[in-house]
């Protein structure tokens, strides 16, 4: 009896949380289809501001796939079909009539692979601050001190910073990348996998990184780390083949998961 | 029992290819060996310092500084020409184009046949629009003749540098909110650059030696040419002039320009081959 009374408690707690939180993505009935493979399946869910939300599920269920219809760069896969609506502050980002570079520009995107731009570290975070018409080299100068700071990758690379940015370690790949999403100062930021190349004590600098960010941005994180997920998630979605299973603040959905594929998840990623 | 006939078949398979491969390396040997041996001697300061005196058909004094000037001349400049137009071919192809493989595909097995077209058939088209245009020959044709000869062999070069970036690259380029030219200019560009340095030298080195688009539209000079107007001579009809003529020193001056390319030409192949190396 007691039980029941607190999961109706809890359940009704879960959309008082959610109401009054702002979604800033709003994700409506969105469906990938390449040639015949359904990869998202009628995917829809609401991403509340100033949060961070985790996305978790079996390695391709889809969430690179997700993170990537949400600033669009399915544009660039001739395969893709991607239908449904996203909206960002109420815009719907798949109308055709929308500045793609400025919603992009509103997103840091951190992809699984690091790529960095074929120049220098400094000039990989100078690119972004030069594209929003940032010129003073003194501000450029500081920001490029600051968010290698942030990320710290400062101290490895203070001396090189001319230097390409490709001959970097993997790690130091992932840690500049982010540093050169943050340097633009988006209001979302999507992280795939950030830490998957990093060391402990890098991985954890950056997980704090996150926690500071978020009172400042919304961020949206795939990690296959259970405890990573749990020190850092305040909402989780937990896909599985394209669709989402289960989604809500991260307390219910990890100590009280409703399906058997999450309970499973959960059980053998402890 | 099927062991004996593999063996067998491994075997006679094996020694013919190591036949065929030795038959080509002697040939490319012999072909060379005899361009050094007859082009060796007459290499002298004189040879690629001076204009030939006496008509470059009866003259027996003076070099072949002629052709190389002109010959320079023109591969550099329709190199430059060709980049010119390869450059936004091969960034369009790669950055827009990059839904529509069907179309992609068909462009460039277009280009690929371009590629195949023998140079006479440039020369021929050269020399047509010349005749339409009411121009003669010159170096300027030459260049405009050249450059369509190489430019699709820079754009399937190029192409193929641009093909090899990785789609994490454009994806990060645009996440940061670039837009498809800035991609384009000054994330793909300098990403390609190393491999644009060989199609450029593949380009340069096939317009430097190449007789026939130049047979018809340059024209053939005693002098350096001093603007795009004049006529110019080149290395490869250089070759193909003086190694007619009756007279032994203008033979050897043939000999002299072909040693020039060739070298001109394997000097270009090796350093294109290092920077793809390096890469
Ligand atoms: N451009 C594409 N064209 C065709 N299929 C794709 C494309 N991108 C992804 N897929 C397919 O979509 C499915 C989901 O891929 P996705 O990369 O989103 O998975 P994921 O959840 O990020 O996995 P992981 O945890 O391994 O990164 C996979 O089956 C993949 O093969
Ligand atoms: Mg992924």
């Amino acid at each position: 009896m007691s039980t029941q009374i607190e999961t109706l408690l809890k359940s009704n707690l879960t959309t008082t949380v959610v109401h009054n939180n702002i979604p800033v993505v709003e994700i409506d009935k969105v469906n990938v289809y390449s040639k015949g493979h359904h990869i998202l399946k009628n995917v829809s869910t609401i991403i509340p501001k100033n949060k961070i939300t985790v996305l978790l599920g079996p390695s391709g269920c889809g969430k690179t796939t997700l993170l990537k219809c949400l600033n669009r760069l399915t544009d660039l896969y001739p395969d893709l079909k991607v239908s449904g609506s996203i909206r960002i502050d109420g815009d719907n980002i798949f109308d055709a009539h929308k500045d793609i570079t400025a919603i992009r520009q509103k997103m840091g995107l951190l992809l699984q692979r690091p790529y960095p731009l074929p120049m220098s570290i400094y000039d990989n975070i100078a690119y972004g601050l030069k594209l929003k018409g940032i010129r003073n080299k003194k501000i450029i100068s500081a920001k490029v001190e600051k968010h290698l700071k942030e990320v710290a990758l400062w101290d490895e690379v203070k001396d090189r910073l001319k230097t390409s940015a490709q001959r970097l370690s993997i790690g130091q790949q992932q840690r500049l990348c982010l540093a050169r999403g943050l340097a633009v100062e988006p209001e979302i930021i999507l992280a795939d996998e950030p830490s998957s190349a990093l060391d402990p004590i890098s991985s954890r600098v950056i997980e704090e990184e996150f926690i500071k960010l978020k009172s400042g941005y919304t961020i949206i994180l795939v990690t296959h780390i259970l405890r990573q997920a749990k020190r850092l998630a305040d909402n989780v979605i937990f896909m599985y083949y394209g669709e989402i299973i289960e989604s809500g603040p991260a307390q219910q959905v990890f100590e009280n998961p409703q399906s058997e594929i999450l309970k499973e998840y959960l059980r053998v990623g402890h | 029992m099927m062991t004996f006939r593999r063996k067998y078949e491994e075997r006679f398979f094996r020694a013919l290819s190591f036949l065929f491969t030795a038959i080509i390396v002697f040939v490319l040997v012999q072909i060379i060996w005899t361009v050094v041996k007859k082009g060796f001697p007459s290499l002298s300061w004189q040879m690629i310092t001076q204009e030939p005196k006496g008509g470059f058909y009866f003259g027996k004094d003076g070099g072949i500084l002629n052709a190389i000037a002109g010959s320079f001349y023109l591969a550099v400049c329709s190199t430059i020409l060709a980049f010119v137009i390869s450059l936004p071919v091969a960034l369009f192809m790669n950055i827009y184009l990059i839904r529509y493989q069907r179309l992609l595909i068909g462009i460039r097995f277009f280009l690929d046949v371009l590629w195949g077209v023998p140079s006479i058939v440039y020369g021929a088209f050269g020399f047509t629009l010349l005749m339409y245009l009411g121009y003669k020959n010159s170096l300027g044709a030459g260049i405009i003749t050249v450059a369509a000869m190489i430019t699709p062999i820079m754009i399937r070069a190029m192409d193929e540098v641009l093909k090899t970036i990785p789609i994490g690259l454009q994806e990060a380029s645009y996440a940061l909110g670039s837009t498809k030219t800035e991609t384009a200019y000054k994330v793909f560009f300098r990403e390609a650059l190393p491999g644009f340095a060989t199609a450029i030298l593949l380009a340069f080195g096939r317009g430097i030696g190449d007789a026939a688009s130049v047979l018809f539209t340059a024209g053939y000079t005693d002098h350096i040419p001093h603007g795009f107007s004049e006529p110019t001579a080149t290395l490869p009809l250089a070759i193909f002039f003086q190694l007619s003529s009756p007279i032994e020193e203008v033979q050897n001056r043939a000999y002299a320009a072909a040693v020039i390319l060739t070298v001109i030409v394997l000097v270009l192949s090796v350093s294109a081959r290092l920077i793809k190396m390096k890469k």
